[in-house]
């Protein structure tokens, strides 16, 4: 059975039809990415699996059970976790913290505990503190972790998001354009840790334009354009399909050959 | 041994607390001292409410007027000792706060400032108008706590002032001790990253509506000491206590010393509890003192006194 499966999902935003009758399904330990050009509907895509906007059409399952409209957080307990395209950093604690938050689910208890730091609470916090530290260290920012997020580099936070999400021990993982604005080194390490954690057994939905890193990486490939869905399958094969060439990678040529000319 | 900075502000806190009366020109100095220590108890509350979770009240004081005629009415009408009256009027507090918070705290924007202002403003009313039980706006006698008298039974002989200044003193220490565990555990990060992203935060798993509520109900518990402790200080209680005024005071407290910060908040309750002592102007002028004050530190220092000099001292360190 699939983890996670998406059917016939749409959303309208007053006359624009976002996304139209998308569907796909994920299995564990498989990366399936989503490309399309600027607009595609991607991130509306992400943003309807994740409970953040309510789908005007279509359903959501996850390992079979209808989760459509639900609120994240109780998606987050059911074992899915994202990062987003436009950074959401908790800006005023530290890199650490920005991470042990992502252990919320493990580490909350009665406020009570918390209020007078009974034993029990800062038992919680002492594991959630470890379990952050080994993630800072797999993401390379262990150096890092007492410094305030807000003062890191781009490249440095996103890397931040990941480990965050990887922090709730995601069944599924959706990563929105995780190498976007990272040098070509960070892309790879990137490219490593995705391949890594799918091979624990996570399933991943990547949005990802570096096309060499969706090539390489990628399962099975889904091709949106204008909110449809115009092309899925193996990477060669979409990487044949005439349909993606004109859409998507033709109108990439074009965009890199007027910025070399 | 190297302290925490939790506990090397407590520390602090507790020497400044122990030592300033080496300086008070006058046993007057006392009793200004142990407002300032009531007034920083309810903004630590409002610490809690506002520097971590990014939530705004403009309807505490309606708090801190239950908790103050709990010891007015309590040991009257049920016969309660005035200290269990306080508890009394903590609990009270922290449900009508989940009450009013629970509704409003699932919907997203400033309904909550809009809604607790009502709050405040129907608590003072009801504290005004219903002269048969509260004494109306003349206000309402309170009985004595006692416990100076057993502290003086025991050999330790305090005057009022003196006693209040130790007695409020030690509750802003408790108060502050409270907040700062809460900081650094596993509420308090959920609370601090609602603030810095609300659907981050839900994203990790926070339910985000819940921890508003937390929040607020916490926050409504100091409020509501604080009242309890201006009640029992003044052994009298006028519906003043949870007038609109009071509640703005709170906040620019807060603000002014920097929202996110226990020892800020301090400041910031100490800075304007003094000033109206200090400069008469301010005493009568003192709406327009507390907007003068709120706009300032929104233009030249969002981040609060304390916090935007700390980082002064540290750009010049670097
Ligand atoms: N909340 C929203 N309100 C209105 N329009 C939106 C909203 N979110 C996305 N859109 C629109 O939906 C379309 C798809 O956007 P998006 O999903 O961000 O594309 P992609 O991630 O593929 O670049 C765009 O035209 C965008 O302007
Ligand atoms: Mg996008």
């Amino acid at each position: 059975m699939s983890l996670l499966a998406v059917e016939g999902l749409g959303i309208r935003f007053g006359g624009l039809h976002a996304v139209k009758d998308v569907g796909f399904s994920l299995k564990a330990g498989e990366i399936v990415s989503v490309i399309g050009p600027n607009g595609a509907g991607k991130t509306t895509l992400f943003n309807m699996i994740s409970g953040v906007y309510t789908p005007g059409s279509g359903r959501v399952l996850l390992e079979g059970e209808d989760v459509t409209g639900l609120d994240p957080y109780l998606l987050a307990r059911r074992g899915l976790s994202r990062t987003f395209q436009n950074l959401q950093i908790f800006q005023a604690m530290t890199v650490l913290e920005n991470v042990m938050s992502g252990f919320h689910l493990r580490e909350r208890g009665p406020v009570l505990a918390d209020l007078f730091a009974l034993p029990g609470s800062r038992r919680r916090s002492r594991e959630a503190e470890e379990g952050a530290r080994r993630l800072l260290a797999r993401v390379g920012l262990e150096r890092a972790a007492e410094r305030e997020a807000g003062a890191l580099s781009y490249g440095a936070l996103k890397r931040l998001e990941i480990a965050r999400a990887l922090a709730l021990e995601p069944k599924i993982l959706l990563l929105d354009e995780p190498a976007a604005g990272c040098n070509a080194v960070e892309t790879e390490e990137i490219d490593h840790l995705i391949a890594e954690v799918a091979a624990e057994g996570t399933a991943i939905l990547l949005v990802e334009h570096d096309m060499k890193m969706v090539m390489r990486i990628s399962n099975h490939i889904v091709v949106l354009d204008h909110g449809e869905k115009i092309a899925e399958g193996d990477p060669a094969a979409v990487s044949r399909d005439p349909r993606v060439i004109e859409a998507y990678l033709g109108a990439q040529a074009q965009e890199s050959t007027h910025a070399h000319g | 041994m190297k302290l925490s900075a939790k506990h090397s502000t407590l520390l602090l806190l507790a020497l400044i607390i122990a030592l300033a009366p080496i300086f008070f020109p006058s046993a007057y100095y006392f009793r200004i001292g142990s407002v300032v220590f009531v007034n920083a108890v309810a903004v630590v509350g409002i610490v809690i409410l506002t520097g971590y979770a990014g939530q705004i009240s403009l309807g505490h004081a309606g708090f801190s007027g239950i908790g103050g005629y709990a010891c007015a009415l309590a040991p009257v009408h049920l016969g309660l000792h005035p200290a269990l009256a306080a508890v009394l009027g903590a609990v009270v507090s922290g449900v009508m706060a989940y009450l009013v918070g629970r509704p409003i705290l699932r919907l997203k924007g400033y309904y909550l400032a809009v809604a607790s202002l009502g709050f405040g403003i129907l608590v003072s009313m009801v504290l005004a108008n219903e002269t048969a039980i509260t004494g109306g706006p003349d206000g309402i006698k309170v009985a004595d706590l006692g416990l100076r008298t057993l502290l003086a039974d025991a050999g330790v002989p305090l005057t009022n002032a003196q006693f209040w200044y130790a007695f409020s003193g030690i509750c802003l220490l408790i108060g502050s001790w409270l907040a700062l565990n809460l900081h650094d555990s596993p509420t308090g990060r959920a609370l601090r990253a609602l603030h810095g992203s609300e659907i981050a935060a839900r994203t990790v798993g926070v339910d985000v509506a819940r921890a508003k509520v937390t929040a607020f109900v916490i926050s409504a518990v100091y409020a509501s000491v604080a009242g309890s402790l201006i009640a029992l200080q003044n052994r009298m209680i006028t519906p003043d206590v949870a007038g609109y005024m009071h509640s703005i005071e709170m906040v620019t407290m807060a603000v002014l010393g920097g929202a996110g910060s226990v020892l800020g908040a301090i400041l910031g309750a100490t800075i304007l509890t003094l000033l109206p002592q200090a400069l008469t102007v301010f005493q009568q002028y003192e709406q327009i003192m507390l907007g003068l004050v709120m706009m300032l530190v929104m233009i030249f220092m969002r981040e609060g006194l304390l916090p935007s000099l700390t980082a002064l001292v540290r750009g010049r360190g670097e």
